[in-house]
């Protein structure tokens, strides 16, 4: 409602209160919103504390979005600075500090629409690749935003592989310098955010030459703009690469550099370093130099991944019970397109895949802390399976995400391609997850690599990580549901997950093993294999987070229904992907043809009763309307009011087109008549 | 100079692209045609502008309408009549991109043309002609959309005066969508529930001066603007409009059809079914759009895949092109295929409108029932799979698709509403359903039924057993794209088949055949697909034995292949399930899958090739003919309004008193 607080007209109308059809909804929740909510969070003390900081932020002018929609790139980039540069003043006023319980709400709430987000991946990198005195030099410096960095790894023609970087960094034992060069222009440093127009430093990945011998890629942290007057130091060019899908608040940008000196404290150095004399020492694993990417797979998920889903769903299921369209029955009123079976079948299994997704994220976030301990001590046993959860994880969860935001998006009909529903900005902004940190192909197939190693070993006896050790139970089987009510037993679907995974995997395995015995090389094989590898890597993702979810399931308290409603959600999410995915479920006969018909209808029936549920789960997830920034989803529902008071707003509106005066007028009147 | 892969992708390739060129276009002639309309375009210094990526909305619009304008003129200048020409013409002047002028030409003059009385047209057509009146067509309303009964703007006739009296009396009645209705037109043709003589007489098209004829401002009576920013059509000015005891004279009701006459007398119209015709001519357009939009992503996708290379195939070697992994041919090639088997789709659903719009003229409406139902499915279903086919060809290109100089971003946000407007594509399914269950019942109650569903026939007899498939042998031939023809059509009875029946089932457990309808509208739709499903593979494998050069067929019957192919492998267990094929024939079919993609690969540039994208038109800087990728794109980058200072302002108004005062 405070979304429009400006418009004196808009309050008399819209104030008016919720909208009978979405107040409905309300009254008829299974469960205790509050306290789901509270769960959601970590514990009542935490909802407490995050809406006492949202409220903070809300109440403060200097951060709203309101004319986010209308702005250019220019007025999004400048906006976004101003915010960040005014959030050091808040987080003062405030008491907050970057390692606080707080920032987490902060950078929720900013929904990403703010400068020097990279400026803290920076520091990040620092912390965990630099040494203990690189650490006391940079880290202060950059808290106290006397420099601004930027991470920059991928290059123009180089992403995800990064062994192929063209960067170099050439050791010049004379001066103890570093000597940075783009050799060639597939070789520029091109995405970096901060970097195109914000940034005075920034960590280059390059590939470290020491007396001709090429070490591979290691960071280095480069000047790369005067701290006096910002311009770019010598020998390097930089600027923004242009208009994107979204993102226009940050100025992802390029950077070429021309003998570009750094001292040789400036490489990065917990892990390894060249010493004076030009002798590379390690002291870790090669691969910690990846650990922070790995980190920031994992980060990202919560706040870049699912909470757009979730804004999306809440968006989507509200605005569903709003909107009404057509007739269900004659002489009735039209109906709320929420009654639609089919909009049921669009939306609801986004909504349980959200949950399923906040689940298994604090899963991960779980396992990254013990894992992020262990290294910390130098022991690295953890990383293949970390890496290879970071990797089939953010896969899948960014793919499935954004297919689940665009799907709300197209729910929503005509309105949903306004830019005023919120919607098109959160989808856009979400599909880059799946391209940054790691292509999701790639990503999958590093799964895969993993899970056919570790389904090697078992076969052969050997002990393989915890979180696989489902591989060596494989025992062919039927499923034995006869009824469709057995579908609702978690042991029924979770076996069938399983099952199809560890199938997956085995005829990989064996088609892997075949195609070498006859003699194809390794590489090839793996080639010829990788489109179903994929789907078994996938496959082995979603059978763990059925599991997880699950589990969690058990673990709630059934005080207030939530373990009950979260159950049905569990149980939508897990035969929803057997329905979605039939063949590979009915292949081998795991499950028979009967059988999937009872899966359809058990499936078709729990839309239905969570249905009921549907808006009060959604208001569970407590955003404001001032971060939901969406004419459609408000808490009040007043939808078309809102959406004609803010389409007044636009500049469209505002300004006087130069377009009549120009064009309209000379063409309305009359010069074609005289062709 | 070209880049060095794609020279090798088009000396490699095993036909020449050109003569698949005609057989899109439809003939050598009309190929060269084309182009010479599209040199004329592109030749014209006056419909030259910058990057439009780089112009805020405003300016766009204002560009949009320049060259609307021009292109106007220049029409007529040329000569340019025939509609296919026009629409050439106008597809190169705004590079695929909508226009403000679009629902006046598209809309309000065909309306005018079909839906006015002579004297209507004496008055209202040769001014909309020249421009002096610009319409649009205001239909859709804030609340309500593809139920088009649900309209709450209303009509009233006042005999005292002999005038229509126009109302939004709700703001969910306030019109919203129309293009070119937000700053551009002075008219518009508004649909409203028309009251006469106390009573409401249904929906009813009226034309609605809504600007003063030469300054421009709203009438009284009239609150019009624009509805703000949208995910793209940033050149079209789509509009609000609400008006308040408006009152515009008898004679503009458009009275071809229905009449009111000066006492206020209700003449009703003598056939509602006429209005199906243009539906179908409109949805024929977007399976068309379809084909012509997924083409131009797949163009960019291969093209780039072809110049990028990544990672190592082979250790030790040099990084390929990404287009040699498996994974990569998986993503694009079916698209690429399914690209081609829309195009004959759309041009077969504008013959058979041809072909039975004379019919209709003399009042046989006989086929326009079946063509109503199919093209409302396949609008669906090739709206739904261009678009998220479009997105899968952005994501193949990685990060640089995201940036706008791919295009990509570009195309879909134009095409992505096509699966909303012009009838909600579940909602579109769900028509062609009803068609379907209407077909099957009639096969149930012993009739024949004729045209695309005739395989219904066979069911009666045959009465296939989903869950006896023992006893019925498996004869689908995985290499004979005849043979697949079956195996779709055995599916999509079978899912019709179901779907009826769990109708009949909700039916006999229910009051209500609204409610029994609803209960199985998942299954409807599933229904439907497959239908639709069905008709593509079958025409697009008859499109094959069309084709005379040997070489062009050999490679259109491997891409039919792949589509029927991959459709069956992205849908196994509808195949399964069904009996269709065992385990052993799934393998074997995700397996040839497989070996087609490498079959496929070396001809994949001039397959994209043969779609003749002008670099101009294609507007992308992955997707170049010379494949000169990353030099553009950094001269591209460096005209990006970011860029225009070499410190930002942003630097000197924040970040530097922020370092000052920490």
């Amino acid at each position: 409602m405070a979304l429009l607080d400006s418009s004196k007209h808009l309050q008399d109308s819209v104030l008016s209160g919720v909208n009978p059809d979405l107040a409905s909804e309300r009254l008829t929740a299974s469960f205790s919103v509050e306290k789901l909510t509270a769960r959601l969070d970590g514990g009542a003390e935490h909802t407490r504390m995050r809406r006492a900081i949202v409220e903070a932020i809300e109440s403060d002018p200097a951060f709203s979005r309101e004319n986010q929609y209308f702005q250019s790139q220019n007025e999004r980039y400048e906006a976004a600075v101003r915010r960040a540069v005014h959030l050091q003043k808040k987080m003062r006023e405030m008491g907050w500090t970057e390692n606080g319980p707080e920032i987490k709400y902060i950078y929720r709430w900013l929904s990403g629409d703010i400068a020097f987000l990279l400026h803290r991946v920076f520091m990040r990198s620092i912390s965990v690749l630099g040494s203990d005195k690189q650490v006391a030099k940079w880290i202060p410096l950059a808290t106290e935003h006397q420099i601004i960095g930027s991470y920059a790894q991928t290059e123009l023609g180089h992403g995800t592989y990064l062994q192929g970087l063209e960067t170099t960094a050439v050791f010049d034992i004379a001066t103890q310098e570093f000597l940075l060069n783009t050799p060639k222009i597939s070789a520029m440093k091109w995405w970096p955010g901060d970097m195109g127009r914000s940034a005075t430093h920034t960590v280059v990945f390059a590939q470290l030459y020491v007396h001709g011998k090429c070490y591979g890629v290691h960071p280095f942290i480069v000047q790369i703009r005067s701290l006096q007057d910002h311009s770019p130091r010598p020998g390097v060019t930089v600027g923004d690469i242009g208009p994107k899908m979204n993102f226009e608040h940050t100025d992802n940008g390029y950077l070429m550099l021309q003998n570009v000196r750094v001292p040789r404290e400036n490489m990065l150095s917990r892990f390894c370093e060249v010493q004076p004399d030009g002798t590379y020492v390690r002291w870790g694993s090669k691969k910690i130099n990846y650990f922070t990417m790995t980190t920031v797979r994992i980060s990202i998920l919560s706040d870049e991944v699912i909470l757009p889903l979730m804004k999306a769903c809440t968006i989507a299921i509200r605005y569903s019970a709003v909107r009404r369209q057509s007739k269900l029955k004659p002489g009735e009123q039209e109906a709320k397109i929420l009654d639609y079976q089919t909009q049921q079948q669009k939306l609801l299994p986004q909504l349980a895949a959200a949950y399923a997704f906040h689940f298994i994220n604090i899963y991960l976030h779980e396992l990254f802390d013990r894992g992020y301990q262990e290294i910390q001590g130098r022991n690295f046993d953890s990383l293949p399976e970390l890496h290879a959860f970071s990797s089939g994880f953010k896969a899948m969860v960014t793919q499935y995400c954004t297919s689940g935001v665009e799907i709300c998006l197209r729910a929503c009909g005509g309105h949903g391609y306004s830019l005023l529903s919120g919607l098109p900005s959160l989808y856009t902004r979400v599909l880059a997850s799946c391209i940054y940190e790691g292509e999701n192909t790639v990503l999958f197939l590093q799964t895969a690599r993993f899970l056919i190693k570790c389904f090697m070993a078992a076969s052969a006896g050997q002990p393989i990580p915890p979180s696989v050790t489902y591989l060596s139970s494989a025992k062919p089987g039927k499923c034995p549901a006869k009824d469709k009510l057995d579908f609702l037993s978690p042991d029924v679907y979770l076996k069938a997950y399983e099952q199809m995974a560890i199938r997956l995997l085995s005829s990989n395995a064996a088609k892997l093993q075949h195609l070498i015995q006859s003699g194809a090389k390794k590489h090839e094989a793996w080639n010829q294999c990788t489109v179903q590898l994929v789907k078994a890597a996938q496959a082995h993702c979603h059978y763990i987070t059925v599991k997880i979810f699950v589990e969690t399931v058990e673990k709630l308290d059934n005080k207030a229904g939530i373990q009950k409603v979260m159950k049905h959600l569990c149980d939508l999410f897990a035969l929803h992907g057997i329905f979605s995915n039939a063949g590979d479920f009915l292949y081998d006969g795991y499950l028979s043809g009967a059988q999937m018909d009872l899966v359809t209808a058990s499936y078709l029936d729990l839309l239905a009763v969570i249905r009921m549920d549907a808006v009060p789960l959604v208001d569970a997830f407590d955003f404001t309307d001032k971060s939901l920034n969406s004419a459609l989803g408000s808490y009040d529902g007043q939808v078309y009011h809102r959406l004609y008071e803010w389409a007044q707003k636009s500049p469209t509106n505002q300004q006087v087109s130069p377009a009549y005066g120009k064009y309209l007028k000379p063409l309305l009147q009359n010069r074609l008549s005289k062709l | 100079m070209m880049n060095g892969d794609l020279r090798r992708e088009r000396a490699a390739a095993t036909f020449q692209p050109e003569l698949l060129t005609h057989i899109l276009d439809g003939g050598a002639e009309r190929t060269r045609r084309r182009k010479e309309i599209e040199a004329l375009v592109i030749n014209d210094p006056d419909f030259q502008h910058e990057d439009l990526n780089f112009l805020s909305r405003s300016q766009r619009y204002e560009q949009a309408i320049r060259k609307s304008s021009l292109m106007v003129m220049k029409l007529r200048e040329h000569g340019i009549a025939d509609p296919d020409e026009i629409y050439w013409f106008k597809s190169f002047v705004h590079r695929g991109r909508p226009e403000p002028l679009d629902l006046h030409l598209g809309m309000f003059l065909p309306t005018l043309l079909t839906q006015a009385t002579p004297e209507q047209q004496d008055r209202f057509f040769m001014p909309a002609w020249n421009l002096e009146i610009i319409g649009t067509y205001a239909q859709t309303e804030m609340g309500h959309g593809t139920h088009l009964r649900g309209l709450e703007t209303t009509a009233t006739y006042d005999p005292a005066t002999q005038e229509f009296i126009l109302n939004s009396p709700t703001v969910t009645s306030i019109k919203w969508w129309p293009g070119g209705l937000g700053k551009t037109s002075n008219h518009a043709i508004v649909l409203a529930q028309l009251y006469t003589q106390g009573q409401c007489k249904g929906l009813h098209a009226f034309i609605v001066p809504i600007r003063q004829l030469g300054t421009h401002e709203p009438l009284p009576g009239i609150t019009v603007g624009d509805i703000g920013p949208k995910f793209g059509y940033d050149e079209m000015d789509n509009g609000y409009l609400k008006m308040d005891n408006f009152r515009i004279p008898r004679e503009n009701m458009l009275m071809k059809y229905a009449q009111v006459e000066p006492d206020g007398t209700y003449v009703k119209p003598l056939n509602d079914k006429l209005t199906y015709g243009t539906m179908v001519f409109i949805r024929s357009i977007i399976v068309g759009d379809s084909a012509r939009s997924l083409s131009r992503a797949c163009t960019i996708a291969i093209r780039y895949s072809a110049v990028r290379h990544q990672s190592e195939l082979k250790a030790g070697e040099p990084e390929p092109q990404i287009l040699d992994y498996q994974t990569q041919q998986y993503k694009l090639f079916p698209l690429l295929a399914t690209a081609y088997a829309f195009h004959f789709v759309g041009a077969y659903i504008k013959d058979t409108y041809r072909r039975i719009s004379g019919d209709i003229i003399e009042g046989d409406l006989s086929e326009l029932p079946e063509l109503h139902a199919l093209t409302a499915g396949l609008k669906a279903f090739t709206s739904w799979t261009a678009n998220a086919g479009i997105e899968e060809c952005r994501m193949a290109c990685g990060g640089h698709g995201y940036s706008r100089c791919s295009g990509l971003p570009d195309i879909y946000v134009t095409f992505t509403p096509s699966c909303t407007y012009e009838g909600e594509n579940t909602v579109m399914m769900l028509q062609t359903a009803r068609f379907l269950v209407k077909s099957y019942t009639q096969v149930s109650s012993g009739q024949r039924v004729t045209g695309m569903v005739s395989y219904l026939n066979d069911l009666s007899r045959q009465r296939i057993q989903p869950q006896h498939v023992a006893a019925r042998p498996v004869t689908v031939r995985i290499n004979d794209p005849i043979s697949l023809v079956e195996a779709y059509k055995a599916r999509a009875a079978r899912l019709v088949e179901a779907a009826a029946k769990n109708l009949q089932a909700e039916l006999n457990h229910r009051k209500s055949k609204e409610d029994a309808w609803n209960r199985t509208s998942v299954d409807l739709v599933r229904a439907s697909e497959a239908h639709c499903h069905y008709v593509i593979v079958k025409l697009f494998t008859a499109k094959l034995s069309e084709i005379s050069n040997a070489a062009v067929r050999a490679v259109m019957t491997e891409l039919c292949l792949l589509y029927a192919l991959y459709g069956i492998s992205k849908n196994t267990g509808d195949f399964l399930q069904a009996g269709i094929l065992t385990d052993t024939q799934v393998n074997q079919v995700n397996q040839r899958v497989k070996e087609l993609l490498a079959i496929i690969r070396p001809n994949a540039v001039a397959l994209v090739d043969s779609f003749d994208f002008h670099d101009v038109h294609l507007g992308s800087v992955l997707g170049r003919y010379d494949g000169n990728v990353y030099e553009n794109m950094f001269e591209w980058a460096k005209k990006s309004p970011l860029n225009k200072t070499e410190v930002h302002e942003s630097f000197h108004k924040h970040l530097k008193p922020m370092q000052a005062k920490l």
